[in-house]
């Protein structure tokens, strides 16, 4: 596992049925893109974090496919409409095959 | 961006430099609770050279000021988190954390950074943070100093910033810091290298012009560490100072030194009133 990746999410505890919110992600993650060398001038390995996705109660919400230029501690920030109380889903998925997953129930009220 | 007719408004204005910042009237409450402030009147000991001290915020655009509104858009608190693990992380031969003597940060480190440097009588010198978590981490942890400007060190002084946030900075300028309070004075006015500026060349005599196409600010510390968007990393003032001397084309002092210390409490001084931002973002 990369060192020093944590998961964040911001996302409303409660909405009302069919309400619009915005859901703010970011994860710790250093994004090595591959491209470079180091100081004995070999490659440095790529690993980034290659796919997001975000899930409501087994329906997808986002998924994402990401690609070496993007910087350092990927956020994501985007709309989702909650249909009714269930739990959110996000997964990232690391180069080294690791996944890091957590989840935000939002309740209706 | 609020920014009108610039070039001629600055050629008029050359001897009294136009506060051109993205938006005068903007207000910075972090988290929707904590009220910042970035424009206040100046220290006494500033009389005749500023009226007003402006933080830096003033000068980024909408965009780069918005991030700092909120602590999740804020880069900078990746680092805090990071720092809060150290907090707890046992270190060194005596087998102890920050937290085994300071407890709890957010009730032992409130206040701290709004008053640094400081004079400590037990040493008795003019300590900066750095210096002091240093010397915590060698007499009382037993362990390796941190770097005076690495990434572990940055984010240690930004765990404990936060901790004093919106807290007015005030830096005392009297009784035994007084000298070194004067040393730092006498750096600041100094023109230094091959371009022969002082620090005040830029930031108090020229803030709010460009400098190629960014904006000087005047210079205040009151949000360090600071996220800084160029490089993804926070910056700490030692660091910063060695990247302005530098850029004056001058041998730099290294991090850590008296005369990086003495211009740390000087122009730490100069923001006196600013509220402690760090973490902040700049560019």
């Amino acid at each position: 596992m990369a060192s020093g990746v944590k998961p964040r999410v911001k996302a409303p505890k409660k909405a009302a049925a069919g309400e619009i919110v915005t859901i703010k992600t970011l994860i710790s993650h250093k994004m090595e893109s591959g491209q470079r060398k180091d100081g004995d001038g070999n490659p440095i390995p790529r690993s980034i974090i290659n796919r997001f996705t975000c899930d409501f109660d087994g329906m997808n919400v986002i998924d994402v496919e990401m690609a070496p230029a993007i910087s350092t501690n990927p956020y994501f920030q985007f709309d989702a409409m909650i249909p009714g109380a269930g739990d959110m889903v996000f997964t990232w998925y690391d180069d080294d095959g690791d996944v890091y997953s957590t989840t935000k129930s939002i309740a209706i009220g | 961006m609020k920014i009108k007719a610039l070039t001629a408004i600055a050629a008029v204005l050359l001897s009294a430099p136009a506060f051109v910042a993205a938006d005068e009237d903007a207000e910075l409450i972090v988290n929707g609770e904590i009220e910042m402030v970035t424009k206040t009147a100046a220290a006494p000991h500033l009389e005749g050279a500023l009226d007003e001290v402006l933080s830096g915020w003033l000068f980024r655009a909408d965009e780069t000021q918005s991030l700092q509104a909120d602590d999740f858009d804020n880069p900078g608190m990746i680092f805090v988190d990071q720092g809060m693990d150290d907090w707890g992380t046992v270190d060194g031969s005596e087998g102890k954390s920050c937290a085994s003597c300071h407890g709890d940060v957010e009730d032992s480190m409130a206040g701290i950074r709004a008053e640094y440097p400081k004079w400590n009588d037990t040493a008795g010198e003019v300590r900066t943070m750095a210096q002091m978590i240093n010397e915590c981490r060698v007499d009382r942890m037993g362990a390796e100093a941190h770097g005076y400007t690495s990434a572990k060190m940055a984010r240690m002084e930004a765990l404990i910033s936060v901790q004093s946030r919106g807290m007015p900075v005030n830096v005392a300028i009297d009784g035994p810091a007084a000298d070194m309070w004067a040393q730092g004075k006498e750096m600041f006015y100094s023109r230094t290298g091959q371009l022969e500026l002082s620090c005040a060349s830029c930031h108090e005599e020229n803030y709010g012009n460009r400098i190629r196409s960014d904006h000087l600010s005047q210079g205040h510390i009151n949000g360090f560490p600071v996220y800084r968007l160029k490089n993804a990393k926070l910056t700490t003032p030692h660091g910063r100072f060695k990247g302005c001397v530098r850029d004056t084309r001058a041998q730099t002092y290294s991090p850590g030194s008296d005369d990086f210390v003495a211009l740390e409490l000087y122009v730490a001084s100069r923001g006196n009133g600013l509220s402690v931002e760090g973490v902040s973002v700049r560019n």
